[in-house]
């Protein structure tokens, strides 16, 4: 199979590029590992700053690009690049694909909170992660959460942490915290809730005004500390230790449920493949970009373009975004070895 | 005989038993208190911080933590002038609080 286009991951980013480079008139093919696409968000409830369903964010990408083009439950095998410049893909379904560009859009993990044994996830009942409390506003059944009189988070789990490896800041967990923490006062309205930060990034358009909403309408308080410890109590309850720098003093609350906000960390299942690429890669894992200012999204290989979370933590509008610039120095960079 | 250490009972917070019957009564009547974030305007500016430990963000920080007694001293230097609420971002309402906070402290 002859394409422009091959791109490799089926989340946001993936499914905004592949709709623009259609309607542009390339012939694209989008393949995605697991079985739907939709990337991370397919997993999440709502959305921040407004409350919007991932769901119907989900079906507006998908649906704007045409089903024959993608391809799920298929993985790459191995990428090589011919003499003529054509990149050929193996694909695990045994398909081969030659395509004259490669879009990198394969996104981020989130990071495993089992790493920070301290925080005590896996350990405790008690402890869940962001990405559990999705699923329990979703209704999956996976966790129960039985009326809750005292509820923590934690921020910055497995961000800004240059012990468990990741120094960057992933940016949208903030206030999903405080998304997640009104969401949770809507269901227990007589829970406490308690949010632990280093500091609170509400950078974007609305952020602000949800963190005030949280502080003013919904009595959620915020105590500047990092958890340096959670232990579990006799009665099945988790013991968390922290300073309230505020006041210079050691602070403890024993609470029912203690919510971890696990950040981005780069997706380390391509490296393989991002090494036989020659791909640049950044010290944080995720790809480095020549310029990352005017040319988003060009790799250091001629042909090859990212786009998405793969170059480092960001908000959904910012992913869509940068998918569609990133589409758009594809459309440049075709048309430049066209003719 | 004095040995020159003691324990202190507030070296730790235990927010399990506090005791902030008035934290909650003030926010109650006045929601302001809730929305402090911290940045400390408030202490920078206080013509009173000058002469007299006091000092507004950490006073309602204490507050929210039942120390009342250590809050107290902390608002006993206030002249009441409001220059706080003037550099306050979030708009606090900051002598109402200390007003309703020295009513509700002298009540108890």
């Amino acid at each position: 199979m002859k394409i422009d286009v091959l791109i490799i991951g089926g989340g946001p980013a993936g499914l905004k590029s592949a709709s623009l480079l259609e309607s542009l008139g390339y012939k694209i093919l989008l393949i995605e590992k697991e079985s739907t696409v939709g990337g991370h968000i397919k997993y999440w409830d709502r959305l921040f700053p407004d409350s919007t369903q991932a769901k119907e964010i989900v079906g507006n990408l998908i649906k704007d690009v045409s089903q024959s083009a993608i391809l799920t439950d298929t993985s790459v095998e191995s990428i090589a690049k011919q003499q003529d410049g054509i990149y050929n893909t193996k694909l695990s379904s045994g398909a081969t694909v030659l395509s004259s560009t490669i879009l990198l859009t394969t996104g981020f993990s989130l990071f495993p909170a089992e790493k920070k044994e301290e925080y005590g996830y896996g350990i405790y009942d008690g402890v869940i992660t962001n990405a559990l409390l999705e699923s329990f506003f979703k209704k999956e059944g996976k966790i129960t959460i039985d009326n809750p009189s005292k509820i923590g988070f934690v921020h910055c789990v497995g961000s800004r942490d240059e012990k468990a490896g990741n120094k960057q800041c992933s940016k949208v967990c903030c206030v999903t915290a405080v998304k997640q923490a009104i969401e949770l006062k809507e269901i227990f309205p007589k829970a406490e809730i308690y949010c632990f930060y280093m500091d609170l990034r509400m950078f974007g358009r609305g952020y602000e005004d949800i963190y005030l909403k949280a502080q003013a309408e919904y009595g959620i308080r915020f105590i500047r500390g990092r958890v340096s410890e959670v232990e579990g109590s006799v009665n099945g309850k988790v013991i968390v230790k922290a300073e309230d720098t505020l006041s210079s003093k050691p602070i403890k609350i024993t609470l029912d449920l203690l919510v971890l906000m696990c950040g981005m960390i780069a997706n380390k299942s391509n490296d393989k493949l991002m090494e036989s690429l020659s791909i640049k890669m950044g010290d944080d894992g995720f790809i480095h970009l020549e310029n990352p200012i005017t040319d988003i999204g060009k790799t250091n290989i001629q042909g090859i373009f990212a786009a998405g979370s793969i170059l480092g933590p960001k908000t959904l509008p910012d992913v869509i975004g940068e998918s569609s610039t990133v589409a758009f120095a594809i459309d440049k960079y075709l048309k430049n070895i066209n003719n | 005989m004095e040995f020159g250490f003691q324990l202190y009972k507030e070296q730790k917070i235990d927010l399990d038993i506090v005791q902030n019957s008035i934290f909650k009564e003030i926010s109650h009547s006045q929601p302001d208190i809730l929305k402090c974030i911290g940045c400390g305007c408030c202490t920078a500016t206080c013509t009173g911080s000058k002469f007299t430990p006091t000092e507004f963000r950490k006073a309602i920080l204490l507050l929210e933590r039942g120390l009342n007694d250590k809050a107290y001293d902390l608002l006993k230097g206030c002249m009441l002038c409001g220059k706080c609420s003037l550099v306050c971002p979030r708009g606090i309402n900051t002598r109402d609080i200390i007003l309703r906070f020295k009513k509700l402290y002298n009540q108890n």
